[in-house]
């Protein structure tokens, strides 16, 4: 070895020791606090999928149909929606989808519930911008197996674990979506609003919102589409769902138990992404 | 005569080096060299104007001259660095540079409305909503709300259109939602910022006479932002000319075109045509200027064919053409021509030089008698208007006395 690189190796900056005692700080520190989170976490998620498998299945299939009718207004979508679910249920994957399900649908709402608000604020701040820019380019690349550790480590296993491991994994693109949409709003509408006499709130609400609403229902899109994503990893530290199915078709070399579980998770992300889909008005 | 808005002395400087940008205008730096050593760049300079309540005043300039940045000083949208904007607020004043954000926001929803270049509607708001909206933000309740909104909507003809989406009308439709919703603030000064510049020119032509119309029953202050003269000739009663970021003249439409302050306003009012400014009383002969035609009479014409009796008091006029006694009736447009032998006809003082050329032509070239309330004021003959529309500036051309600033 030469004798730089000898001495670079000698002089190794510990940041992975670092980051293990950080780690094992918090751990000491906040340990009854975590497990206490993940375990009402836990039961929240756990009593959630057991409220919908009190429903036949069908019965459940059928009222999700019902919903894509309420929100897009299309008789052919609700047909297509019945008929998908029928065939997850049809290849007895009804339990692990709704398990699946719960934890998509929690991971896309929490994600939109912090993602907008920052989005917002970075917008209005461009300061604040710069700060969270690097920090969102961090939770997007770095590899998901990276931060299963230390989630592991903190929360234990289950799906509380796999819950903040996704909405990690998600949460940056409500935040750049809606900084997106609400920074492009133009600035005759901003003026006409504050032409007229519009507080900081109105603007807000009455101009900034709607105009940006496209552009927020994309995030909203897409944050379905990559929880959806990460149910397979989630499931490496215990959270249940299709994802398990796949592991173990994965650790038994199954590809008929892949495929079905795999198709199941197509099925539903499509029905997803369908029934949020926005219209928009008009554009702008 | 109230002034709606005031401005004093109203320097605006965009940028962040203000004080030493402002130095440099003081030091009499031109805005090229403010530009190159700070990065700054002036919007106006040393700008001081007065609006008065009901009248039509347009900004007028080149694009870049300061006109819509003066105009946007009125209701804060742009910051005035240094100067005094004063808004009429009731029976006070309001400095818009100084006050606080309630006194601001309150000016805004009650007192000064504005009307854009490009619109500035909420294409996923119906007309409807979109003319509700400053009424929204100045939490009229809904019923009041509704029916305010019906009445705007009536007065620009849109009621047909109240549910429509705002990107489903045109240009010169979404222009009037635009009016519509200034007014349904009721506030009594309105910002226009080239209105009507984004519209094809039929369409432009339509709305001005509308909104003529409308200034008729409504009687606004209007502040109106233009680049082109013939729009600003047609409705303005008071025009300010913007150069490079300061006011070089101020007037009535007759005294920018008569009485140009420089080569640039020249080279603006170059090519207007004087018949659609001047009227009769530009270019009359004042009846105090007329030649005596004897007791009492005096001649209409240079030729002294034509003469009349100013009566004293109440009495009727009595007209003569060569000895012979004519009738002096009211000129009506148009007319079948008269020979030499026809009457003389009135003109009052505020017809169009256009019109009172057409009744010179119904009368053979006879002199015109131009009236203002029943009274002779003066006389205009054929060399009286090819003097007015020939050698501008060179001929006894009057302009009526510019209001004080």
């Amino acid at each position: 070895m030469d004798p730089i690189t000898e001495f670079m190796v000698d002089h190794r900056i510990p940041v992975g020791p670092w980051g293990m005692a950080f780690f094992d700080l918090i751990t000491d520190q906040f340990n009854s606090f975590l497990r206490l989170f993940s375990r009402s976490l836990n039961n929240f998620l756990a009593g959630l999928v057991d409220l919908f498998l009190l429903l036949p299945p069908v019965a459940l299939a059928l009222m999700i149909a019902g919903l894509a009718w309420y929100l897009q207004r299309s008789l052919r979508l609700a047909i297509g929606v019945a008929l998908g679910l029928f065939f997850i249920i049809n290849q007895s994957m009804w339990a692990q989808t709704v398990q699946t399900l719960v934890l998509v649908v929690t991971a896309a709402t929490a994600s939109m519930a912090i993602g907008i608000p920052l989005g917002i604020a970075a917008a209005h701040r461009p300061r604040l911008y710069r700060v969270m820019l690097p920090v969102l380019d961090l939770m997007q690349t770095l590899p998901t197996f990276v931060y299963l550790i230390p989630v592991l480590t903190l929360f234990g296993l289950g799906n509380a674990p796999g819950l903040i491991v996704t909405i990690i994994f998600v949460l940056p693109t409500p935040v750049r979506l809606t900084y997106l949409g609400i920074s492009s709003v133009p600035t005759s509408i901003i003026e006409a609003g504050q032409a007229f006499g519009a507080t900081r709130r109105q603007l807000l609400w009455k101009y900034e919102l709607p105009s940006a609403l496209p552009t927020i229902m994309v995030g909203l899109t897409q944050s379905i589409m990559l929880s959806l994503s990460m149910v397979v990893f989630a499931a490496l530290i215990g959270a249940g769902g299709l994802g398990t199915e796949i592991n173990r078709a994965l650790g038994s070399r199954r590809i008929d138990l892949g495929i079905e579980a795999g198709l199941a998770i197509v099925v539903l992300a499509i029905v997803l992404d369908r029934m949020v889909h926005v219209k928009t008005r008009g554009g702008k | 005569m109230t002034t709606a808005v005031e401005f004093r002395n109203v320097d605006i400087m965009f940028g962040a080096r203000q004080d030493q940008a402002l130095a440099m205008l003081d030091s009499g730096a031109s805005r090229d060299q403010i530009l190159q050593e700070t990065g700054n760049v002036l919007g106006c300079a040393g700008a001081s104007l007065s609006v008065q309540e009901g009248e039509i005043s347009v900004l007028m300039g080149l694009s870049g001259s300061g006109k819509s940045t003066l105009l946007r000083a009125v209701n804060r949208l742009n910051i005035v660095s240094r100067g005094e904007v004063l808004v009429r607020d009731g029976d006070r004043q309001v400095d818009i540079t100084s006050c606080d954000e309630v006194t601001l926001r309150r000016i805004r929803q009650h007192r000064v409305a504005m009307v854009f270049q490009q619109f500035g509607l909420l294409p996923w708001r119906t007309v409807e909503q979109n003319v509700g909206i400053p009424l929204e933000l100045a939490g009229v309740p809904e019923e009041q709300r509704r029916r305010r909104v019906a009445e705007q909507l009536r007065l620009v003809n849109l009621d047909q259109w109240a549910g429509k989406y705002a990107n489903e009308l045109s240009g010169g439709m979404q222009q009037r939602v635009g009016l519509a919703r200034a007014f349904v603030t009721e506030a009594p000064i309105l910002l226009m910022d080239e209105p009507f510049s984004a519209l094809d020119p039929l369409i432009r032509t339509k709305l001005q006479d509308e909104l003529l119309i409308l200034q008729e029953k409504l009687r606004k202050t209007i502040l109106f932002v233009s680049h082109d003269l013939e729009e600003a000739l047609k409705i303005g009663n008071h025009i300010t000319i913007m150069e490079s970021g300061r006011i070089v003249q101020t007037g009535t439409p007759e005294e920018i075109v008569l009485k140009p302050a420089n080569a640039y306003v020249r080279d603006f009012v170059a090519n207007v045509n004087p018949m659609s400014v001047l009227t009769a009383w530009n270019v009359m002969r004042d009846v105090r200027d007329l030649a005596a035609a004897g007791e009492g009479w005096v001649w209409l014409d240079r030729r002294r064919t034509t003469r009349l009796k100013l009566a004293s008091g109440a009495a009727g006029l009595e007209v003569e053409r060569d000895g012979k006694p004519v009738a002096l009736v009211p000129y009506a447009a148009p007319q079948s021509g008269h020979d030499g032998g026809g009457p003389v006809f009135t003109i009052p003082v505020t017809m169009p030089l256009k019109a009172a050329m057409e009744a010179m032509q119904h009368s053979a070239a006879g002199p015109i008698a131009v009236l203002d309330g029943g009274r002779v004021v003066g006389a205009i003959g054929v060399r009286d208007v090819l003097g007015a529309i020939l050698g501008r500036e060179a001929s006894g051309v009057r302009v009526s006395p510019s209001t004080p600033n």
